[in-house]
């Protein structure tokens, strides 16, 4: 039996980042991963940093996406020094693009929506007419009615950065064991055994979809369900703007990626290309100057969602030293989990900021 | 080791790489065409402006990117070669037309 101060369970974004944080804590944690046949989201994803639409109706989920865009400067700085990884990130501001006076009408509201439930900490918006959406994205269409704006947002290399976290995670000690899917754990409060061989006071659940099937070993509930997302690439063209929006943005390196469409099909990675026709109809649509570019890559993969869409942290009350978390923005909150969450995980307990992340939120009977 | 196929086109087409008038086998790629035309390299990478000349030439390594016919960062091992092509050499990035 190889001990260890904490096991991760799940190598993508989230876990990575959990045991990076756990390492810059002081622990000496492993990090059990499956291999190349995991679903993966962190290899699939659009690489928003994404602040302005997070957390509607969830006060809560707004101010820790909010925080974790607070840290991500930070955590890009420090992955650098310590791995070399330049993870790309920028925050000048992201854009949504409304294409219908009705989409507009519909945007404003839901962002008045985000400042009221903001309250005393603030959400500073701009509802942007065509023009001076123009001044911030060159070549825009004369569909584009308007945007949304604030100045959180922002994208990052997400295939980079979870390269720069592995690195950091093995440099400050860590231990990384791939291509082992769990099978067998065995759990008692503050004595975890994973695969039979590493043992640890500590577990923490990151397997993405995983979870589902591993929480109640531990104590926890994790009802996340897959939910897929296409997206496309073109070519590599000069940069011709650096500020993200919802469904279209341009990487560092040039290709433009145009995402965000969301489909419930079980656990089916294929693509349909009625969608991604639909994606690529309205990114022409916004920018057209994007129809002359050449798609060169595609692909879909799938989410982790839980039920109404809020990430879940818990820790559970059977087995002490167990804990999960579970997302549908292993980027964007990148930076809370290195930073804020995996501390509190060495600490020995969740700070009750995540209390209303509980899984027992689903446990409530609905008011009749 | 490599033969020509007996039964493949006689006939041969002219495209023009980079200027030059080049002969080449009707059937024939636009990369094989830039190959006979034997200039050291096909492009330069977007990144790091290094130099690279086709490789894989069956569609999966996109070093063979080149101007064909007026068209930025084709892939020319997968482009067959017509009467008259252009075909030049594609330096870096695309640049898209905004207007």
């Amino acid at each position: 039996m190889r001990q260890f101060d904490a096991i991760v369970i799940g190598g993508g974004l989230v876990g990575a980042a959990i045991a990076y944080g756990l390492a810059r804590a002081g622990m000496k944690p492993a990090l059990v991963d499956e291999g190349d046949i995991a679903f993966r989201a962190s290899r699939g994803n659009f690489g928003l940093v994404w602040v302005q639409s997070k957390g509607l109706g969830a006060p809560h989920y707004q101010r820790w996406t909010r925080r974790s865009a607070e840290e991500w400067p930070v955590l890009a700085k420090e992955l650098f020094e310590r791995t070399g990884v330049d993870v790309g990130h920028e925050r000048p501001g992201g854009l949504h693009l409304c294409l219908s006076e009705q989409e507009f009408a519909d945007r404003r509201a839901r962002m008045e929506q985000m400042r009221r439930e903001a309250g005393n900490f603030g959400f500073h918006y701009r509802m942007l007419g065509h023009d001076e959406v123009a001044d911030m994205l060159p070549g825009i269409g004369p569909a584009v009615v308007g945007a949304s704006y604030t100045d959180y947002d922002g994208h990052a290399n997400s295939l980079n950065l979870l390269h720069a976290l592995h690195r950091g995670f093995t440099a400050l000690g860590g231990r990384y064991f791939p291509n082992r899917t769990v099978i067998d754990a065995v759990a008692a409060p503050r004595n975890f055994c994973i695969g039979g061989d590493l043992a640890a006071q500590v577990v923490v659940l990151a397997a993405g979809l995983g979870n589902a099937r591993l929480a109640p070993v531990f104590g926890l509930s994790a009802p996340v369900e897959p939910q897929r997302g296409q997206i496309l690439v073109t070519e590599r063209a000069g940069r011709v703007f650096n500020r993200p929006t919802t469904t279209v943005r341009q990487t560092l390196e040039g290709g433009i990626m145009i995402g965000d469409s969301m489909e419930d099909v079980g656990f089916n990675t294929g693509q349909r290309p009625a969608v991604m026709a639909a994606m690529a109809r309205r990114a022409a649509l916004s920018f057209p100057w994007l129809a002359e570019l050449q798609i060169v890559r595609a692909w879909a993969a799938l989410r982790v969602m839980p039920p109404d869409g809020v990430p879940i942290y818990d820790e559970s009350q059977r087995f002490p030293g167990a804990f999960t978390a579970n997302c549908h923005s292993g980027v964007t909150l990148a930076g809370a989990h290195a930073h804020v969450f995996a501390p509190m995980v060495a600490a020995g307990a969740l700070d009750p900021i995540l209390t209303p992340f509980s899984a027992r939120r689903f446990d409530v009977p609905q008011a009749a | 080791m490599f033969r020509k196929r007996l039964d493949g086109p006689a006939a041969t087409v002219t495209v023009s790489v980079e200027g030059h008038p080049v002969h080449v086998p009707a059937g024939a790629s636009a990369a094989a065409a830039f190959l006979l035309a034997g200039l050291p390299s096909i492009r330069e990478t977007p990144g790091r402006n290094t130099p690279r000349a086709p490789y894989c030439l069956m569609g999966t390594c996109y070093d063979c990117l080149a101007e064909i016919d007026g068209t930025p960062n084709r892939q020319s091992c997968m482009v067959t070669v017509t009467e008259g092509m252009r075909i030049s050499r594609q330096h870096g990035k695309r640049h898209p037309d905004l207007t």
